[in-house]
């Protein structure tokens, strides 16, 4: 045992400093024996994965033949079925009911009003009996008038009201199917694993191709990038099912079905309702994404704000989101707590539907009061409040006053901290650096992660975006260093006072549900674009799982543990860096995971301020319609947080495992 | 006690892990239990053979990892034996097919489970009646056919209450409920009232009996207990690392325990409140003495006569003389 252990080190130590000499006169080496293709990977020997990816979906789109029907045939059908019902929910919230086409067309049946559309979510959040909710909930959707930002938060809105109930569905259906066949599990979790890594850029082109330019398009993106968590939360739900509960049902004399939807899914219910709330998030986080191939809406305003550079406009529209994120992030929360409680007595039909009823009756005399005044059709100009011009000034404030500290601060952050890193990840030669993320993967998880952290660096290395792939390190291990330094300290803290917990957990909930997207726009304001802004807005983003995950981490020590440690005379101090922080570790480790996964795929949307790594590529690729092209950037990118992914987990668990801890 | 056996179980085995009926063939339906962990299997069940007779109770008993639920469950089908059949009024439940099987828990089994298994998204009533639903039948009927059943597990009042809303053993009588939903013929318990305070196990256990002696049914009981098990039992099943290891009547397992394992069971038993004078006395019929005592009598109810008189005539209930009893047997039966 010792022995190993000291072998260990000396493995690593020397790996180490093999690595720095390599970083050092790598070149010098190279150029010393005559073979550049060690620091750099020579171009004839990339192979085209990009050109066969974009040729092989272009031939499934314009010849593939399945008999009876075409690819083509296919993709339209899913098209038409989800076009139906956004056109429905568009027009009651949105449009209303038209006559006629294009310009000429006249409204016969108008849209619900603003008042009509408070009342629905007042009434939704009535059910939850939370007065502090119903008040929140009815102040964002009367916010979205008075900010002048009505027509866009409700085209954003019919998105969000059809993507997550197709999104939940269909999460629902395959987690089920998994669960039913341990072969289907297998294909589907790498699937999902990919889906979820994959940036959503990087298959924003095939859905443009496949679908159009349009809000269709746009739904289905939002449903793939939503959906995946539905899927694990459900065969999760399912799994974890007391075994007693399942028998019980079958000795009832269920059939299978009935044991799926009498006893297994309702029993699952508190579960999949946080599901939900996943789903609602992350289409939320779409929002803006899904505005570049025509969602419209919101997400469409911010954009083009940024793009015409229109600061106050892009605020206006970006808080909007927010509001909205903020507010059904609440409602659908507070759903998935709501306690049952025993019906005393049987409720009759007018007792059970009382809200509905009311509702409906209120929206109807809305409509019938909107023919006499204009109020409860509109609301009136006079009262809109414009901020957008209060937030130009703000920033152009900032900028006179504080240009020089925010400049002296930005470049003394680049020129010692980031660029060395920069400097290190690019001058590793790409066999090393291979050949030591091998090693490592043996180490964590012997031979499988071995090989798998071989074959995807081969990968990487072969479509010849290496020099990418290490700026994408490079930023993505910046910002990690630094959310963590930040990050861990706060969550220490949060672990060791109550008051502090509760401030941070109530702050980080809020950063959750902000959309990715919106980072980006305060910290173009004040850094205008470049690596930093990308840094920076990426830190914002990735910040949260590195606080929670250690106060979960040092809260949740056995209280039996710290006992002794106190009767052994241990002082606080000693507590924490003796006992807590090495107990915390494993769950600290699994924190920095959720944080660098955070920040790779923030780190393809920053592409949008300029960087240059393998989300600038897979930009580029949505922007020129090239299938191929992002799409291999974007599994390049998948590969590196998988791979990250799986050694820190292995990691934590190695140490779960010497520590005994589950 | 009619003796017509409703269950049989002919060589049932049950291995946990890869191909284990292939593993079982090619070692002859007779490996080690050595060679079968080294093979990286679980013993589950190893060769049980047993019948169950109509309208007794019989208690299964061992410890913990013995393979007492899995027995149960394969008679139930909730789990497939390994190899082995079982017969259940003398059909084959091997051969049933899916919705035979769902046709036979419908109306012929119900099964109470050590944690409750209540469903928690339904009120008493709609649970009792889960049974009855799943069945098809209107729910004006299942719900009337539930409240004779909240009466008899003595839970009026609760009807529309949820599971958590209720305590450990409400929630047990729920259980219980709706394993009789069906008007079972065959009932499964497997540790029922193991979850339970000690006080409340106590009530549970004889309005446990209560409801068997009105309803009289076939009964398959798993306890740990083994006080529960000589309450309840008619006869007893002692289990060891999935072997059956005996089976008889309580008086049998503590007279002639099979092997040191039923043994430790039995040992620190009140012996002289379980057993009868019969399963100590001599046979000989000496000439009849002055004091009598019953065969069927406890013995700890007739050792203070014993003690002093130094011997007496044991006799059945018609009076007749079987044996005789003198105060060495009994003070050999008490010290050791
Ligand atoms: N699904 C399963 N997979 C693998 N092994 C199992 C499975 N179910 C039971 N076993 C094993 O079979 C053996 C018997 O288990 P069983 O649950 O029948 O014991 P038990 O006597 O009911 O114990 P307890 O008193 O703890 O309930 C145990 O060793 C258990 O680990
Ligand atoms: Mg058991």
């Amino acid at each position: 045992m010792r022995k190993t252990k000291i072998s260990n080190k000396i493995i690593f130590i020397s790996l180490t400093f093999l690595t720095l000499l390599l970083y050092w006169y790598g070149k010098e080496i190279a150029n010393y024996f005559d073979s550049k293709w060690l620091v750099k990977y020579p171009k004839h020997y990339s192979f085209p994965f990009a050109i066969y990816t974009t040729t092989f979906v272009k031939w499934l789109i314009n010849e593939a033949n399945f008999l009876l029907f075409t690819f083509n045939d296919l993709t339209r059908l899913f098209a038409w079925i989800i076009e139906q019902p956004y056109k429905i929910v568009l027009a009651i919230f949105s449009k209303g009911i038209l006559r006629g086409q294009g310009q000429d067309a006249i409204q016969i049946i108008e849209p619900l009003s603003w008042i009509s559309v408070v009342g629905i979510f007042f009434t939704l959040a009535l059910y939850t009996k939370d007065k502090f909710l119903i008040i929140l909930v009815v102040l964002s959707i009367v916010y979205l008038a008075v900010f002048d930002q009505w027509q866009s938060s409700m085209i954003t809105l019919s998105s969000i009201i059809i993507a997550v109930p197709i999104g939940v569905i269909l999460g629902i259906l395959f987690g089920i199917l998994s669960y039913k066949s341990k072969i289907l599990e297998k294909i589907i979790t790498p699937i999902l694993d990919l889906m979820q890594t994959v940036p959503v850029f990087a298959y924003l082109v095939p859905i443009l191709v496949m679908f159009g330019f349009g809000p269709v398009s746009a739904l289905i993106a939002t449903i793939i990038y939503a959906m995946p968590p539905m899927v694990r939360t459900t065969l999760l739900a399912l799994n974890n099912i007391d075994p007693q509960l399942k028998e019980s049902g079958l000795m009832s004399g269920c059939t299978e079905r009935q044991l799926m939807w009498k006893v297994l899914i309702p029993v699952s219910k508190p579960t999949l309702l946080i599901g939900v709330n996943q789903v609602i998030m992350l289409s939320l986080n779409m929002v803006i994404i899904a505005s570049m191939i025509g969602a419209g809406g919101l997400g469409y305003d911010v954009l083009a704000s940024l793009r015409r550079l229109d600061i106050g406009g892009g605020i206006e529209s970006g808080i909007a989101i927010v509001v909205i994120a903020i507010a059904l992030d609440r409602l659908s929360q507070s759903f998935a707590n709501l306690p049952t409680l025993s019906k005393k007595t049987q409720l009759t039909f007018y007792n059970k539907y009382k809200k509905i009823i009311f509702l409906l009756l209120y929206i109807i005399s809305i409509y019938i009061l909107g023919y006499f005044f204009t109020f409860f059709k509109f609301f009136p100009n006079e009262l809109m409040i414009n901020t957008s011009l209060f937030w130009e000034e703000l920033v152009k404030y900032i900028n006179i006053n504080y240009f020089d500290n925010l400049e002296s601060f930005k470049i003394t952050l680049l020129t010692f901290f980031m660029l060395p890193i920069k400097k290190f990840f690019l001058g590793i030669p790409w066999p090393w650096f291979i050949f030591v993320l091998t090693i490592i993967g043996w180490y964590f998880g012997k031979f499988k992660l071995a090989l798998l952290c071989l074959v995807m660096s081969i990968f990487i290395v072969t479509t010849g975006l290496w020099e990418k792939a290490m700026i994408t390190l490079y930023l993505c291990g910046s910002s990690v260093i630094i959310a963590s330094i930040i990050g861990i300290p706060l969550g220490v803290w949060a672990g060791l006072n109550d008051r502090a917990n509760k401030i941070l957990t109530a702050f980080i909930d809020t950063l959750q549900t902000l959309p990715s997207f919106v980072y980006l726009i305060p910290v173009v304001m004040l850094f205008r674009v470049g690596d930093f802004t990308a840094m920076i807005a990426v830190i914002l983003y990735a910040l949260a799982p590195a606080v929670r995950y250690t106060a979960h981490g040092v809260r949740n020590i056995n209280s039996q543990i710290i006992e002794a440690a106190l009767i052994s005379g241990c002082s606080q101090r000693q507590l924490l860096f003796k006992i807590k922080l090495p107990l915390a570790l494993p769950e600290i480790l699994l924190g920095i995971n959720q944080t660098i996964m955070l920040a790779l795929s923030m780190l393809v949307i920053t592409a949008l301020v300029g960087t240059r790594d393998l989300g600038q590529e897979v930009y580029i690729g949505l922007t020129k319609a090239d299938i191929g092209r992002g799409l291999v950037a974007g599994l390049c990118v998948a590969f590196i947080s998988i791979i990250a992914d799986r050694i820190i987990k292995a990691g934590s668990n190695k140490l779960k495992n010497k520590y005994g801890i589950k | 006690m009619n003796k017509s056996p409703k269950l049989v179980c002919k060589n049932v085995w049950k291995l946990y892990g890869d191909k284990p009926k292939e593993f079982l063939q090619s070692h002859n339906y007779n490996p080690d239990k050595r060679i079968i962990e080294e093979n990286g299997y679980i013993q589950a069940i190893r060769n049980a053979t047993l019948e169950v007779y109509e309208n007794e109770i019989l208690v299964i008993m061992g410890l913990s990892g013995s393979g007492k639920s899995t027995l149960v469950r394969c008679m139930s089908r909730l789990v497939d034996p390994t190899v082995g059949e079982i017969f259940f009024e003398n059909i084959d439940m091997g051969r049933l097919t899916k919705n035979e099987l769902i046709e036979i828990r419908r109306h012929k089994m119900g099964m109470v489970f050590q944690h409750f298994a209540l469903f928690p998204h339904r009120t008493v009533i709609e649970n009792i009646a889960f049974p009855l639903e799943v069945q098809g039948i209107n729910r004006a009927e299942r719900e009337k056919s539930a409240m004779e059943i909240i009466d008899l597990v003595g839970l009026q009042g609760r009807e529309n209450y949820f599971p958590k809303e209720l305590s450990g053993g409400q929630q047990q009588r729920v259980g219980i409920g709706r394993s009789l939903a069906v008007k079972p013929e065959l009932w499964f318990l497997d540790e029922p009232f193991s979850a339970l305070d000690p006080l409340i196990r106590k009530e549970m256990q004889n309005e446990f009996l209560k409801i068997q002696n009105s309803l009289k049914k076939t009964i398959i009981f798993i306890t740990h207990d083994f006080d529960e098990a000589i309450k309840l039992a008619d006869r007893i099943i002692i289990m060891n690392e999935g072997r059956i290891v005996q089976i008889g009547s309580p008086e049998d397992l503590i007279m002639k325990p099979a092997d040191d394992y039923v043994k430790e069971f039995t040992e620190d038993l009140p012996r002289e409140r379980l057993l009868s004078v019969k399963s100590i006395m001599n046979n000989q019929k000496q000439p009849s003495n002055a004091l009598t005592v019953y065969e069927d009598e406890k013995i700890f109810s007739i050792l203070e006569k014993v003690l002093s008189e130094g011997s007496v005539s044991v006799i059945d209930r018609s009076n007749n003389i079987v044996g005789s009893l003198n105060r060495e047997t009994v003070s050999r039966f008490i010290n050791n």
